[in-house]
């Protein structure tokens, strides 16, 4: 390179670091796409040969999960995670977007500023705690109320991680609530109609993409979460027929027996192979909520 | 068919009745939480439950190594998510063009916030326990736990980053400073609350976190603390875990007292980056 | 410039691979370095390790012992791999793993440290008192569902097990719902209730009538249950659980608890092994609910 005149060195130098500056903070930038490249790496690696001894269909849709005896089907698993997220899922998202919107139009500044931090606390909570209040408190509780033989079932998962799923679903969903623009609500109460008629009618609506991705993150959120469930479900890898049955998810599947099995054996390969059934899930959960949340930025 | 209806103003009060109602379902269980732990786990807390290792298989002593291994994890924690992720925001704001690569760069980073989080412990488990043969240790735990932070540190920092007005920028830029100069000298430091909170946020997540621990770090039973980073850990998280599940007739104290100090802790980091935020707030010159 | 970003990131790839791995411990260093022996690997077991580790220390100025859970598999590839002095293990080492140890090039030597003998436990009003592996292994596979169908009161049988990541489930399920035959066709019942803990199973079948379960010798409380006298067939004898029947392999559920050391121990790790197997180690083992390995 050549400089004209007489540079000083110090800005001779400069010119030299800056472009390798900018290629190392360039190099920054990527990690997160190098992370997300190497644990799909990984999962590949150690989930994949699980397919030399059983077949994907049998995998995904076959019933028995008893790795003692070879049998490597995780139906039951996947349904377990299903049942128990679909009812945190039923439990959170009206109560979540419900919070949500009373959170942007209708709280007093004063209650806002309670609650808020509230939300926060709450979303703070970790889930080993979780899982031990669901377990002390919870569990007995549903055992008597629905004298079964054991609390450790699918609602007591379900109840917990709604819990768990409320905080995501609430700031999101607000966020988008408040993102509406002002006029949108004014025009409509210009209008005649009551304020109720217009959030519900109008700012609602108008958020709708939000508050789905909203309810996405907050899937997400519950079928991933792997230590509440663990301790509260009861962890029997059967087909849930009702909700008031234990059942074993994906997660805590990978996180009990993760400890036990020897390395390099099939068990070991296709818990691998559940974490990546696990991660193409929230990767897909995720894609709705990015896409849904760009829906929103590109509108306003 | 007739349908009662109800006047519009009536079902307002009704919705806004109903909706404030929601709100009580986010107040009570945080209430019945904090109430329950204080109640049940404060009668456990003293000098000894607080100083000593645990004793008479786990039933007496204290959770000393669990809290110093926990404290521990926080550090190595930040020490590796602190500077990858400033300096990713630093790319995404003040480098980064429109394309399908930082398009690609924010996907990822949504993607790796939604991984669930034994994910991220198989994923230590297979790179830094046994690939790279670090071991279960401090070391794998702290790297397992900062990838799991990275999302919400490069996404607070980047927000703040990008916070600080153009004005700033181009005054640095118009007296002859570099790019990098400028970032370093004039951006970052504009943004660093907003940084600090963040991370503190991120690190406090990570610290309550047990699964991706289980088979990076966690130890179930030290009496002294690690001594380097290749040591194993004690961690509250799991502590608590172990205690509710594996140590048979656990007494409820020392399970409770653990839980209640877990949770302060983590609340504690919460409330310090809440502190931050609302001071820089009202301090910010702009 | 797509294709700068593409170099770019396996660059980084390569470099962190290449900082982390030049940070890479040598071999061992975890235990050797600093001086602490560590014990890993069964659940089963850990809260023995933690006990013996606990007393030993106290007993051995000066000595460090670190105790970590996590499952069997766990605590041998970490032996194999050199991060642990002992591996706890509630079975034998399979052949993969010996193929690993074989070719890491170490020599897994395997101590009996204890007993696990496994109670069948039944509800107090249950006028059942004794069974055969046979007809166990029916009622936990649900051929046999109510208690009139070996001899006992008209009532729907409820069957409670371990959990899957539990070695008893795994002990139980090899040792009698396959009848001792490990890689046999059959399952625990799908209506089985998979338990957190042999806490749980006690206290359950104290208060439920139709209840079956099995807990660990040092579990069974006479005046919550009742533990069964078990028969390998149905031409006796009846044996009933203890740790004299257990040590004299007479009691039929019964399994040795297994530790692993990286050739013959030596040093500390010698010392804590004699330690374990001493009267006063084997206290501890009664204390716990396992059975030791021989009479005090």
């Amino acid at each position: 390179m050549i400089h004209k005149g007489k540079a000083n060195p110090a800005k001779k130098m400069r010119r030299l670091t800056e472009p390798l500056i900018e290629k190392f903070v360039t190099l920054n930038g990527a990690i997160a796409i190098i992370f997300v490249v190497l644990i799909m790496a990984f999962l590949l690696m150690d989930g994949l040969p699980t397919f030399r001894s059983v077949s994907a269909w049998k995998f995904l849709f076959g019933r028995d999960w008893y790795p003692l005896s070879e049998q490597f089907q995780t139906l039951s698993l996947i349904l377990g995670s299903v049942v128990v997220t679909l009812g945190a899922v039923v439990i959170a998202v009206p109560i979540g977007i419900a919070a949500a919107i009373y959170l942007a139009e209708i709280a007093p500044l004063r209650v806002r500023e309670i609650l808020k931090p509230m939300v926060e606390v709450l979303a703070g909570i970790p889930s080993v705690v979780i899982g031990f209040i669901g377990m002390i408190v919870l569990s007995p509780w549903i055992k008597n109320v629905f004298d079964l033989p054991t609390g450790m079932t699918a609602l007591t998962g379900s109840v917990m991680l709604a819990f768990m799923a409320m905080p995501t679903i609430i700031s999101i969903s607000e966020d988008a609530i408040i993102a509406v623009p002002r006029d949108y609500n004014a025009g409509s109460l210009a209008l005649g109609a009551t304020s109720w008629q217009s959030i519900i009618g109008v700012t609602v609506p108008a958020a709708k993409s939000g508050i789905i991705a909203a309810v996405m993150l907050g899937i997400g959120r519950a079928i991933g979460e792997t230590m509440t469930v663990l301790m509260v479900t009861g962890n029997a890898a059967v087909i849930p027929h009702s909700f008031i049955q234990p059942v074993r998810t994906m997660t805590a599947t990978i996180a009990a027996e993760m400890g036990e099995v020897a390395q390099g054996t099939p068990h070991y390969y296709s818990l691998f192979a559940i974490g990546l059934v696990l991660f193409a899930m929230t990767f897909l959960i995720n894609l709705i909520a990015d896409l849904a949340l760009q829906g929103t930025r590109v509108r306003r | 068919m007739k349908k009662t209806r109800l006047h519009p103003l009536a079902k307002q009060r009704l919705a806004f009745a109903l909706l404030s109602l929601s709100a009580i379902f986010v107040v009570l269980p945080v209430l019945a939480v904090v109430y329950l732990l204080l109640a049940r786990g404060l009668p456990g807390i003293n000098w000894t439950f607080l100083t000593q290792p645990p004793s008479n298989m786990m039933k007496d002593g204290g959770i000393l190594p669990a809290i110093v291994g926990t404290v521990y994890l926080i550090f190595g924690t930040t020490l590796f998510a602190l500077p990858l992720g400033v300096l990713a925001a630093i790319y995404l704001s003040e480098y980064a063009k429109p394309g399908p690569f930082t398009r690609l760069i924010r996907l990822s980073i949504v993607n790796l916030a939604g991984v669930p989080s034994v994910v991220y412990g198989l994923f230590g488990l297979g790179l830094f326990v046994m690939l790279l043969r670090l071991g279960a240790s401090l070391l794998s735990g702290s790297l397992t736990l900062a990838i799991l932070t990275l999302p919400v540190v490069i996404t607070a920092s980047e927000e703040a980053l990008s916070s600080v007005p153009q004005s700033f920028r181009d005054a640095s830029l118009a007296l002859g400073a570099t790019k990098w100069q400028t970032t370093v000298r004039v951006v970052l430091p504009n943004a660093i609350s907003g940084i600090i909170t963040g991370l503190i946020l991120g690190i406090g997540r990570a610290a309550g976190e047990t699964a991706p621990i289980l088979f990076t770090v966690a130890a179930f039973y030290l009496r002294d603390l690690p001594r380097s980073v290749y040591d194993q850990a004690m961690a509250l998280p799991y502590h608590l875990y172990v205690l509710s599940t594996q140590v048979p007739n656990a007494p409820p104290k020392v399970q409770w007292g653990t839980a209640l100090v877990l949770l302060v802790l983590v609340l504690g980091m919460n409330l310090v980056a809440a502190i931050i935020r609302t001071r820089f707030r009202r301090a910010r010159k702009w | 410039m797509r294709k700068t970003n593409l170099t770019t990131i396996i660059l980084l790839l390569a470099l962190l691979v290449a900082v982390v791995g030049c940070g890479k411990p040598s071999r061992n260093s975890n235990s050797a370095k600093s001086g602490v022996v560590q014990i890993k690997g069964s659940d089963t077991m850990v809260n023995l390790g933690q006990a013996w580790a606990e007393v030993y220390m106290k007993t051995h100025s000066g000595a460090n012992v670190a105790v970590t859970g996590g499952g069997s598999g766990t605590g041998i590839a970490a032996m194999i791999q050199g991060t642990t002095d002992i591996a706890e293990s509630s079975r034998p080492m399979k052949e993969e793993e010996k193929a690993l140890a074989e070719k890491r090039g170490t020599n897994p030597v395997e101590h009996e440290v204890a007993l696990d003998a496994l109670s069948v436990i039944v509800n107090h009003s249950n006028p059942i008192s004794k069974l055969t592996i046979d007809q166990l292994s029916n009622i936990f596979t649900g051929k046999i569902t109510n208690w009139k169908q070996v001899g006992g009161l008209d009532e729907k049988i409820v069957l409670l097990s371990r959990d899957k990541n539990s070695g008893s489930h795994v002990f139980f399920l090899e040792h009698v719902v396959r009848r001792g035959n490990e890689k046999g066709p059959e399952e625990y019942a799908q209506s089985t209730l998979m338990m957190p803990s042999s806490e749980a199973i006690a206290s359950q079948v104290a208060t439920d009538k139709g209840t079956i379960g099995y807990v660990g010798l040092g579990y069974v409380d006479p005046k919550k249950h009742k533990a069964l006298t078990i028969a390998k067939t149905a031409a006796g004898p009846f044996i009933k659980p203890s740790i004299d029947t257990a040590i004299d392999h007479t009691y039929p559920i019964s399994r040795p608890l297994y530790w692993y050391t990286n050739g013959q121990p030596k040093g500390e790790i010698k010392s804590l092994l004699e330690f374990v197997m001493s009267t006063e180690g084997q206290n501890i083992v009664d204390k716990l609910g396992f059975a030791p390995i021989k009479k005090s």
